[in-house]
Formats: C-alpha cells, sequence, structure tokens
C-alpha cells in the first residue's frame, strides 16, 4: 500500500483531498514537519487561499525547507492548485518568494468582459506534453477548476496539460522530473479527476 | 469558454432532506448525502445544501452532514444558512465543504465577507443575495427569506460584497422564487455584468428555455455563469441529464454527461 504525506499547512481543504487518496487504496499520513515525511512514498501539496499567507506557513514551519530537500533529492510531489502555484518561483498575487522548484511565475488570470474571475467550473484539458498524469492518448478529460491566477513556466515543455480562458490558453497541470501538480482540483473532478489520481499512484507504485 | 453549471439545491433541517424528492428507487428520500450521490452521478456539475432549520442544535448535525457528504462525493458542494462567524465558516469547510454561502450575516455584518476571504481565499465565499423588484425600477436586497428589506440595492451590494472579498454571488429573485415562470434575466444580468465574479442564477426557472435564457451571454440573456434548481429536478419535472442534453443540443457549453459516470 502506499503512503503519502498529506502536507498540512492550515490553508485548505485536507479533507476532500485525504478522501479521494483513501478511496483509491492509498494511506494518508498528514504530515506538519520534515520529520514525519519519513516512510512516506511521495507528498501531496495541496491549498486553496493567497500565496503569500501560504508561503509564510510554510516557511515558519520548516515545511519549506522540507518540501524543498525532498525534492531536490528526485523525490515525488503532487502540487493542487495553490500547491502548484506555490512550486514557482513568484506569483503576481503577492510579494513573498515561492518554493523555487520549478522556474517560472505565476501570473493574474487576464481580465475580459463575459469570463469571469475566478475561473469556476468545469473545463475539457487540452493535452500538452504527456506525462504520468495524462499519457499520450488519455481521453478527453473535464475537470473542475477554480483559480484567478495560472502559473507560466520558464519551460512551456513542463506544462502536461493547458485549459483555455478567454482568448488564451493557461497552464493546468504541469510535470517535470518526479514532480507533478494540477492547477485544477482531481479530487473534485468526479471520476475524470479519480483517473489522474489513479494514474499517478499507478506511476508510484511503479517507481 | 468555462462550462455552464446546472447545480441542485438542497434544503436540509436537523441532518435531513425538508422537501421530497422524487427520485426513482432511492432508499432514503431523505438522506441528503444519497441524494447528492444521485445528483453527482446525474451529471450535476455542483450542489448546494441549505440550512433551514439554521438552530444552535442543528449546527452539530449539519457539520456532521457535510463530514459524510465530503466522503462520499466527488463533484463540489456549497453549505449556506446561518452562517455568522468566521468559526462557523472554519467549522463547515474544514468538515470537507468547498464554499459557504452568506446571506443575511454578510447585511449585518460585511466585514465578514472579507475575513472569510483573508483566511481561506475568495473562492471559498459564496455571498447570497436575495432581490425584489423595486417600484420605479431596481432591485431591493431582502434577508430573513424575503420578509425584511434591507433597503440596499442589489447591484450596489453586489459590487460591495466583491470588492470585499466574495469570489461567486448566488442571486435569488424573490419575485420569481417558486413561480416557475423562468429567472429575473434583468436582474441577472444587471449583477452578472456589474461584476468580475461568476454569478449563478436562482428562482423562477419552469422549464428547460427559462436555464438556456440565464445562461444566454447574449444581450437579451442573463449572463449567469450557473443555474440553481430545487423542485424541477425534485418534483422529477426534470432531470439533469434531459437538461444539460438540450442545452447543449443549444449550443451552450456544458460539461458531457458521460463525464460523471
Amino acid at each position: 500500500m502506499i503512503r503519502l504525506g498529506l502536507i498540512d499547512y492550515g490553508m485548505g481543504n485536507l479533507h476532500s483531498v485525504q478522501r479521494a487518496f483513501e478511496r483509491l487504496g492509498a494511506t494518508v499520513q498528514p504530515v506538519q514537519s520534515g520529520a514525519e515525511m519519513e516512510g512516506c512514498k511521495a507528498l501531496v501539496l495541496p491549498g486553496v487561499g493567497a500565496f503569500d499567507p501560504a508561503m509564510e506557513r510554510l516557511r515558519q514551519g520548516g515545511l519549506a525547507e522540507a518540501i524543498t530537500a525532498w525534492c531536490t533529492a528526485g523525490r515525488p510531489l503532487l502540487g493542487i492548485c495553490l500547491g502548484l502555484q506555490l512550486l514557482f518561483e513568484a506569483s503576481d498575487e503577492g510579494e513573498a518568494a515561492g518554493l523555487g522548484l520549478l522556474k517560472g511565475r505565476v501570473r493574474a488570470l487576464p481580465r475580459r468582459p463575459g469570463h469571469p474571475i475566478p475561473h469556476m467550473g468545469w473545463e475539457p484539458l487540452v493535452p500538452a506534453n504527456p506525462s504520468p498524469l495524462l499519457p499520450a492518448g488519455s481521453a478527453e478529460s473535464w475537470v473542475y477548476f477554480v483559480h484567478s491566477y495560472a502559473a507560466e513556466p520558464s519551460d512551456p515543455a513542463c506544462n502536461t496539460a493547458l485549459v483555455r480562458f478567454a482568448d488564451t490558453a493557461v497552464s493546468a497541470a504541469v510535470w517535470q522530473g518526479a514532480i507533478g501538480a494540477c492547477q485544477f482540483h482531481p479530487e473534485k473532478s468526479g471520476p475524470h479527476g479519480e483517473a489522474i489520481l489513479r494514474r499517478w499512484l499507478a506511476w508510484l507504485a511503479a517507481l | 469558454m468555462v462550462a455552464k453549471r446546472i447545480i441542485p439545491c438542497l434544503d436540509v433541517a436537523d441532518g435531513r432532506v425538508v422537501k421530497g424528492v422524487n427520485f426513482v428507487g432511492l432508499r432514503d428520500a431523505g438522506d441528503p448525502v444519497e441524494l447528492a450521490c444521485r445528483y453527482s452521478a446525474a451529471g450535476a456539475d455542483e450542489l448546494v445544501f441549505l440550512d433551514i432549520a439554521a438552530s444552535h442544535q442543528g449546527r452539530g448535525t449539519l457539520v456532521e452532514l457535510v463530514q459524510r457528504t465530503a466522503e462520499a462525493v466527488t463533484i463540489p458542494f456549497t453549505v449556506g444558512g446561518g452562517i455568522s462567524s468566521v468559526e462557523g465558516i472554519t467549522a463547515l469547510l474544514r468538515a470537507g465543504a468547498d464554499k459557504v454561502s452568506l446571506n443575511s450575516s454578510a447585511v449585518r455584518d460585511p466585514e465578514l465577507v472579507a475575513r472569510g476571504a483573508e483566511r481561506f481565499g475568495c473562492q471559498c465565499i459564496v455571498v447570497a443575495i436575495d432581490a425584489r423588484a423595486r417600484a420605479g425600477g431596481g432591485w431591493d436586497v431582502y434577508v430573513k427569506g424575503g420578509r425584511e428589506n434591507t433597503g440596499l440595492d442589489a447591484v450596489a451590494w453586489a459590487r460591495q460584497v466583491v470588492a470585499l472579498g466574495a469570489g461567486e454571488i448566488l442571486l435569488t429573485s424573490m419575485d420569481g422564487d417558486g413561480t416557475q415562470a423562468g429567472y429575473a434575466l434583468e436582474l441577472t444580468r444587471a449583477v452578472a455584468d456589474a461584476v468580475q465574479v461568476p454569478v449563478i442564477a436562482s428562482g423562477g426557472a419552469g422549464c428547460i428555455d427559462h436555464l438556456a435564457e440565464a445562461l444566454d451571454p447574449g444581450p437579451a440573456g442573463g449572463h449567469a455563469s450557473a443555474a440553481l434548481l430545487a423542485s424541477l429536478l425534485h418534483d422529477g419535472i426534470l432531470s439533469v441529464e434531459q437538461i444539460k442534453t438540450e442545452l447543449l443540443r443549444r449550443g451552450l457549453p456544458i460539461r458531457p454527461l458521460a463525464s460523471s459516470c
């Protein structure tokens, strides 16, 4: 059985993420420190809310350092929503430095009449570079988004999925090395979201 | 364009659904969790639970209901009714709700919207506005189930709560509610055009045409991002499947049913 460390830093709805993985047979252990990460196969970094308070909480508890050490050792991590944005270097939303595990910046979605922000609701993913989350030839995935910012990876090859917004397309999921992340909420995306989480768990199991 | 959302609303009191629901083969028509699962599998895009008892005694039951729902349902859901403090918001979000909806408490204490958004992000904070047409034009905001006129202008109030941090507006026309005569298109459009955040149209749905009108982005449409439905679905007059199939056929962006099961 795969043991996941779910990073608990007081930002967001751990409950739904935990239940989603448990439904798929994983063991989920909330972690509040680097020491608690021992024995975990992978980390999950969830999060809803604002960038600066989230980074502040990660840094206060020493979690930022522990996550950085974990990822630089090449161990797997999945970021979700704000958890994706925190992996980048900086965000339009705040002043704080991000974890910087992925190169690039998080940018505000463009304001266009008729395109409400937050970008809230269901969209089909536009496949980009194949990854364990979205292998080549995956069936169309409709997933649930709620966000006002989107990452802009320095290396566009990081994008494993995009989503259309107004007259453009923005990053919906990224993958680099052993780090994956979704801007959408796979734990709230019905059977399609569940399929994405299941693929990630299968990839972990094969490591 | 992000898909227009179809959102069933369940009225609950003391952990039970208040109005009966006409679903074939339901084991327990009063169990909100079983109904939530059924609507989710039927293609609902989100769910809203409205606690209409909102008694002190009922709060614990509501938190427990939210926990059970979060364990079983894999689509987002909002909980509203009687939430009047950051502690109340915290309890429901921690239990697994994705959003909370504030109504009269936001009128009493607008800063509650700001405090909730600051703590949890604006995407968690829905402000519900009950509006009624004012003689001479415009709409007033009502509280206490439409019994008390606050004197606030609905469009101005929507702008104000969004500036404070509301991430979504749940707009109910008290004139239309229960009439099945159609959503209040002019009101919905006025609010949707006044704010940047998504607006959920509520009150008055009687047929699929009404839904199409409320969600229509054209000059005569309601410009809403989502439509809330209660008795039309619960009474079995229309199913989520019928609604989505027909709205797709009419060219509206809708999440296909196949992605729900």
